[in-house]
């Protein structure tokens, strides 16, 4: 058995690979297996995940050579407690979305399960190669892969997704292309692709053009990836129109996962200070996540669609991760990772909340949330802990974050960013209040006082498979919140060690 | 200037036409146009890779012969040619291939969707829908 579980980091990618592959060839069997083959593979990797993250947790980072070749040569993967924690984060968001997929292909995409689901594993696969591998050009590969399962689940949604789509594949092409350049860029100046033997090599080279640029067409891609503004344009239209399972699970990981990348490359790929003295980028960084953060509200308000309204604040969001990582002190870092982790929490619970609206609803129009509190009470019950969430009130993760993203502000003594901040937490309760305001309480009677009886409405949950994952996410909203701090002595403080 | 161009001439070419693809995703109206762009801009950075990993005048592939313990042979890194990056860009453009066949793919989705394939005609269709339906 001990033998096994050194070989997790492998099988964790394999397994989830080759049963993508095979799901076409068991949906041509039979279709109704496909979801329990989905749940099954994700559970297994949710479980090799869970059992990598208590191993690096009790022994330290784990490091994997494929093949048996060593470092530079071969692909290395490195596991530290960031890539554990995401590793965690990703196979059980795709485990939630997994579960809710039945029904939920079932009714969105009928008689074409078999391919959503081949993809979704391969998408789920992928997220989690991007943050297992130890080399930026297998990181490259899985970015693609990844990127293009999610253009196909994405053109298979409706109205105008198609469009949408093409828009995300030129945006994603030519943000994936800049980061292969940067790639290339660290290639010729040091031969190196394996990333702790580039950070290594990387100090004397600090002053060199090429690393420079290599460093700036790096950041430019991952920001096109996670839709940093100004680069955000591609996101709201995409994530909109995909189904709702695929937007449960596109929307909490993939910009989470750039935000992870980014974190790599300014903090473990070159020293933090060859960012802020070297070359300041994190100063424009984080005045675009500012921007980002109340932009990203202002446009939320301004939606009728709580689905757009929920991808521009998807936007926002990002803004937080990468203020946190630009401030580059320790709140700030352990803002960021903070906010990644109640980020996907919080997103994939509204996400789902929201795609149990529109299966009963059929759209998710603000106006049309009437009364639904009285007709699905778990569904809302769960997305008010998501918008909880999302304003920061204790106990829910969002407060935590938040809460450190704050000091990191007040550490680097930038009043700007936490005026910022605060009004970015006022422009959330407009947003969401504004929901709950409508879902919750009737229009006020014309003179204040009800003569008939309020109108009957019957309970109309969405079916088990669905309503469970959605209040899974909303316990799991919670559990961050109250053990935010067991999260910053097992995974943030070994982190803060290395880098700081 | 021109003995800096003539140097590093792999280097102008693969940024010419980058910018040729990036040009064309920009400013083309039509999407299988911005398409042929986005697959010029990959193409550039694809040769990038293959011209770094070339030495003018040795043409040897390290295929090595003294290797796993055939007997004792002497090898100057300087005489072979780098197929790391020949190998990469292998993968790279098999990621290429497949987003191309996604995005026409998706072209097909929206051709039938709104019987054209200019930006801005399905740009004023979207808007003429979303008005429709307020």
């Amino acid at each position: 058995m001990n033998g096994m579980t050194q070989q997790f980091p492998a099988l964790i990618i394999v397994i989830p690979l080759l049963a993508a592959l095979l799901t076409p060839l068991l949906g041509t069997l039979t279709r109704r297996l496909c979801h329990p083959w989905l749940v099954l593979i994700i559970g297994c990797a949710f479980c090799m995940s869970l059992g990598i993250a208590a191993q690096v947790i009790t022994s330290g980072p784990i490091s994997y050579n494929m093949g048996g070749w060593e470092p530079p040569w071969g692909i290395a993967y490195r596991i530290d407690h960031l890539n554990a924690l995401m590793l965690v984060l990703i196979s059980g968001t795709g485990l939630l979305g997994a579960l809710y997929s039945g029904p939920s292909f079932a009714k969105e995409l009928p008689g074409r399960q078999t391919y959503a689901s081949a993809l979704y594993l391969l998408m789920i696969t992928s997220l989690m190669g991007i943050v297992i591998t130890g080399d930026l050009f297998n990181v490259f590969v899985f970015l693609e892969i990844s990127s293009l399962s999610a253009y196909g689940l994405i053109a298979c949604g409706s109205g105008d997704a198609p469009f949408a789509t093409f828009r995300y594949i030129i945006m994603g092409t030519i943000g994936a292309s800049c980061y292969l350049l940067g790639v290339g860029y660290l290639y010729i100046s040091t031969g190196s692709l394996n990333l702790a033997d580039l950070s290594r090599l990387l100090p004397q080279l600090y002053h060199s053009h090429v690393v420079l640029t290599a460093g700036a067409l790096m950041l430019v891609g991952l920001s096109l990836k996670m839709a940093l503004f100004p680069l955000h344009a591609w996101l709201p239209d995409a994530y909109y129109s995909a189904p709702s399972t695929v937007s449960a699970t596109v929307a909490p990981l993939y910009t989470k996962v750039a935000g992870y990348l980014m974190i790599r490359i300014i903090y473990y790929l070159f020293e933090r200070r060859f960012f802020v003295e070297v070359f300041p980028i994190t100063t424009i960084l984080s005045w675009a996540a500012v921007v980002a953060l109340l932009i990203g509200s202002i446009y939320a308000i301004a939606q009728k669609d709580l689905k757009k309204m929920l991808c521009y604040s998807v936007i926002a969001q990002v803004g937080y991760i990468v203020l946190g990582i630009a401030l580059v002190n320790k709140a700030g870092f352990s803002s960021a990772i903070l906010t990644i982790v109640s980020e996907v929490c919080t997103k994939s619970c509204i996400f789902l909340a929201t795609g149990a609206i529109i299966y009963r609803l059929g759209n998710s129009r603000i106006d049309n949330l009437r009364h639904l509190f009285r007709r699905m009470p778990y569904t809302m019950l769960a997305f008010t802990i998501g918008a909880f969430s999302m304003v920061g009130i204790p106990p829910t993760s969002g407060f935590f974050s938040k809460l450190y993203l704050l000091f990191g502000c007040l550490e680097a003594g930038n009043w700007v960013f936490i005026a910022a901040l605060l009004c970015s937490t006022i422009l959330n309760v407009i947003y969401f209040f504004r929901v709950i305001k409508v879902a919750c309480f009737e229009d006020p009677q014309p003179e204040y006082q009800r003569q008939e009886a309020y109108p009957a409405i019957e309970v109309e949950e969405v079916p088990a498979a669905m309503l469970i994952p959605i209040l899974l996410a909303a316990t799991s909203i919670i559990a961050t919140g109250l053990g935010s701090f067991w999260i910053v002595d097992n995974f943030v403080k070994p982190l803060l060690k290395v880098v700081f | 200037m021109l003995d800096f161009i003539i140097a590093k001439y792999n280097f102008w070419i693969y940024v010419v036409l980058m910018m040729i693809g990036l040009f064309a995703m920009l400013a083309k109206r039509n999407l299988v146009k911005k398409l042929i762009g986005m697959n010029i801009f990959q193409t550039a950075i694809i040769l990038y890779y293959v011209s770094i990993g070339v030495k003018k005048g040795k043409v040897h592939v390290p295929i090595l012969v003294g290797a796993h313990g055939h007997g004792e042979h002497l090898f100057k890194a300087a005489d072979y040619l780098n197929p790391l990056p020949h190998v990469l860009m292998l993968t790279a453009i098999v990621v290429s291939i497949a987003t191309t066949g996604v995005a026409l793919a998706v072209l097909i989705l929206i051709y039938r969707r709104y019987n054209t394939l200019n930006e801005d005609e399905i740009i004023e269709l979207r808007q003429a829908e979303q008005e429709a339906e307020v």
